[in-house]
């Protein structure tokens, strides 16, 4: 069973913005019955050359539903430019965050933003072909999306890139090209995100906690309306501190183990500890 | 809001009068079988009348041939590793494609440590592939593992048909029965089956227990080592309260056997009417002439698996789906991928399966609501406007 936050939950079953728009001035449609999902976003500018109107249609699952209504939210009263700048994690963000296996609808969310603005743009369809070469052929994944992902959200394995954007879910055959595309992206992102493999440096080490901290752990504590605070980080030891209602819940030791140090062990390194300062 | 439970090939209540007769032995009845002493004796003898009442089950010739294992997975590694390691020589491993994870495991792990294995295809209806079955099994020695029914769509294979070819080959055939035992009559005893698995909790036993039949004469190498329990197949002191819970649950499923054939296939069979009735592009899957009388699974044109479960979940319906956004993996279901089930149709399937528990108001409230949902969904896709 998914752990679908209250958000997206609501965006599933209340979702926004359904339909067609007639006349639109940019439609982006992406994914496809074979892949499991797909999104098809329509939007209309009022003389500002601000989204008045924005709707969708999606054939997927709960999340893909709720990213797609979600976004439809996020750009009405938006002007392209700012809507240009709508990555991926804020999609997952305006909803709550995402399971970690479901990250891709948000990404379908941002491609078929993408599409619908080149489409107003170009006034033709949008090919992502046209854009890169696929190199995950069972998903039609370009390499130029696996890079863009790959940036986007700090993708440091395979199966994290999977995902996100399902390149190399299929047939596995793509695998070693994509391990090739991410570390190459690292390798031009420089020292901010090395790929795990890599002894991190101190610096980069606090940089990965917070960043997991930020997107992975606090907007799950949110939900139940606590939160918490990066203290300090000493070799293998993180400290922190519980805010809200985590702060005097009576499984906060359970959340600390079983949330935080999970996620940190999950995406940092095996020996990290987490203690709790009071 | 009332339950409707139709995900029994998941898991099934317990019945009540297998949890009454487990109490006893979670209460009083604690001592251990193996003793000396008459207060931990005592207890072998309800362990030796729960292996009789399944092999009363499954119409095994000899109690015997029941050893008690943990659960239906631990049945399915024991037959295949331990089967394997037993033969004289390294067998070819033959399955099918649609196996359930319990046996496709175990049969990858020795494929990774040297064996040769080979996986017979289905056809569309989801029906074996006889034929290349009968090539593979005539090439080597072979251990057979293929399912007695297929717990996504219900559909039964010919065991007796494929011990048959197995036998005449020389091999030894394993058949993961998790699915078909109490839900369809048999008798091991007059078939060409050389190992059976089956599993507590999907008949109305609790989770946590299960057995597999042995045949006699059949060579399997333990995976638990230890003492001599269970004729030295399975050490460990026995899980003496679910062992008799199983024994019970094996006899109800013995006198609800017609009531399954007739009462709940007919319910299953409304539910399917209906829902072809009134769901436009739904479809069966599955072979609707060789199939268990309480399974249907039901894909719907265009949308997605995941989304039409939960909006069921919301209106307290529980089902199962095959789509790959419910699972974690991308891919849709190994099974209906073996079937080549259209793509329009591949993620948005819908298991739907009955127990003795399940009544007449359970259909109607899906009736009520499935077209509902699935109306919800065809407005939300951008492949049906």
């Amino acid at each position: 069973m998914w752990d679908y936050t209250d958000k997206v939950n609501d965006h599933f079953k209340n979702p926004r913005n359904v339909g067609k728009i007639e006349n639109p001035d940019g439609t982006g449609e992406v994914g496809s019955l074979a892949c499991g999902d797909a999104l098809k976003l329509m939007f209309k500018l009022d003389d500002k050359g601000r989204i008045k109107e924005a709707k969708f249609q999606t054939f997927g699952c709960a999340s893909a539903i709720a990213s797609s209504s979600a976004l439809t939210e996020m750009i009405i009263g938006k002007t392209l430019d700012e809507v240009e700048k709508i990555t991926n994690k804020d999609i997952a963000e305006y909803l709550g965050g995402l399971p970690k296996q479901k990250v891709h609808c948000s990404v379908m969310g941002r491609e078929a933003l993408e599409a619908a603005i080149y489409n107003y743009r170009t006034g033709k369809k949008w090919d992502k072909e046209l854009e890169g070469e696929v190199v995950c052929h069972c998903f039609g994944v370009t390499d130029k999306e696996i890079e863009r992902v790959t940036r986007e959200n700090n993708v440091q394995t395979l199966e994290a890139l999977t995902n996100a954007c399902k390149a190399g879910g299929g047939c596995g055959n793509c695998l070693p090209d994509l391990q090739k595309i991410i570390d190459r992206v690292h390798g031009e992102m420089g020292a901010a995100a090395v790929p795990e493999k890599k002894p991190l440096t101190n610096l980069q080490r606090i940089h990965l906690i917070e960043d997991v901290i930020d997107r992975e752990i606090r907007p799950a504590l949110r939900q139940d309306g606590g939160d918490l605070e990066l203290i300090d980080v000493d070799g293998n030891t993180v400290k922190v501190r519980f805010r809200g209602a985590c702060s005097g819940c009576v499984v906060s030791a359970i959340t600390l183990k079983d949330v935080v140090e999970a996620r940190l062990k999950d995406n940092v390194s095996e020996d990290i500890r987490v203690e709790e300062v009071k | 809001m009332r339950t409707v439970y139709l995900d029994n090939n998941a898991t099934t209540k317990i019945a009540d009068e297998v949890r009454d007769a487990m109490m006893p032995f979670l209460t009083d009845l604690w001592g251990n079988p193996s003793s000396m002493h008459t207060f931990g004796g005592q207890v072998k003898k309800y362990i030796e009348a729960a292996r009789e009442q399944v092999a009363a089950l499954i119409g095994a010739a000899d109690p015997q041939e029941i050893t008690f294992t943990s659960c239906g997975s631990e049945s399915n590694n024991l037959a295949i590793r331990g089967g394997a390691e037993a033969m004289d020589k390294p067998p070819h491993i033959i399955t099918s494609k649609v196996e359930h994870a319990a046996v496709s495991g175990p049969c990858h792990y020795l494929e990774d440590r040297g064996f040769r294995l080979t996986k017979i295809d289905v056809d569309q209806l989801g029906r074996l592939d006889l034929d290349a079955l009968r090539r593979e099994v005539k090439t080597s020695k072979t251990l057979t593992s293929i399912m007695w029914a297929n717990n996504e769509t219900g559909v039964i294979f010919p065991v007796g048909l494929i011990g048959e070819m197995v036998h005449e080959a020389g091999g030894i055939f394993h058949t993961d029965a998790v699915q078909a035992v109490g839900k369809i009559p048999m008798k091991v005893s007059s078939l060409p089956v050389d190992m059976l698995s089956l599993s507590g909790h999907k008949l109305h036993a609790p989770k946590g227990i299960g057995a597999i039949y042995i045949r006699r004469g059949t060579k399997v190498k333990p995976l638990v080592l230890g003492g001599h329990q269970e004729r030295g197949r399975r050490a460990g002191t026995e899980n003496v309260p679910y062992i008799v819970g199983l024994g019970v649950a094996c006899a109800l499923a013995g006198k609800h056997l017609t009531e399954e054939n007739t009462r709940v296939k007919a319910m299953r069979d409304r539910l399917e009417q209906g829902i072809l009735a009134t769901c436009p592009g739904a479809r069966v899957n599955g072979d609707p002439k060789h199939r268990l009388p309480n399974t249907t699974n039901i894909s719907f044109d265009f949308i997605e698996g995941e989304a039409i479960l939960l909006m069921l979940d919301d209106r307290g319906i529980c089902t199962s789906t095959g789509s790959a956004c419910a699972s974690g993996s991308l891919e849709p279901s190994h099974v209906l991928r073996a079937m080549n089930v259209a793509g329009v149709s591949v993620h948005g399937s819908i298991r739907f399966s009955f127990s003795t528990y399940n009544t007449d108001e359970d259909v109607d409230a899906v009736l009520t609501e499935l077209p509902k949902v699935v109306k919800r969904l065809r407005e939300l896709s951008p492949f049906v406007n």
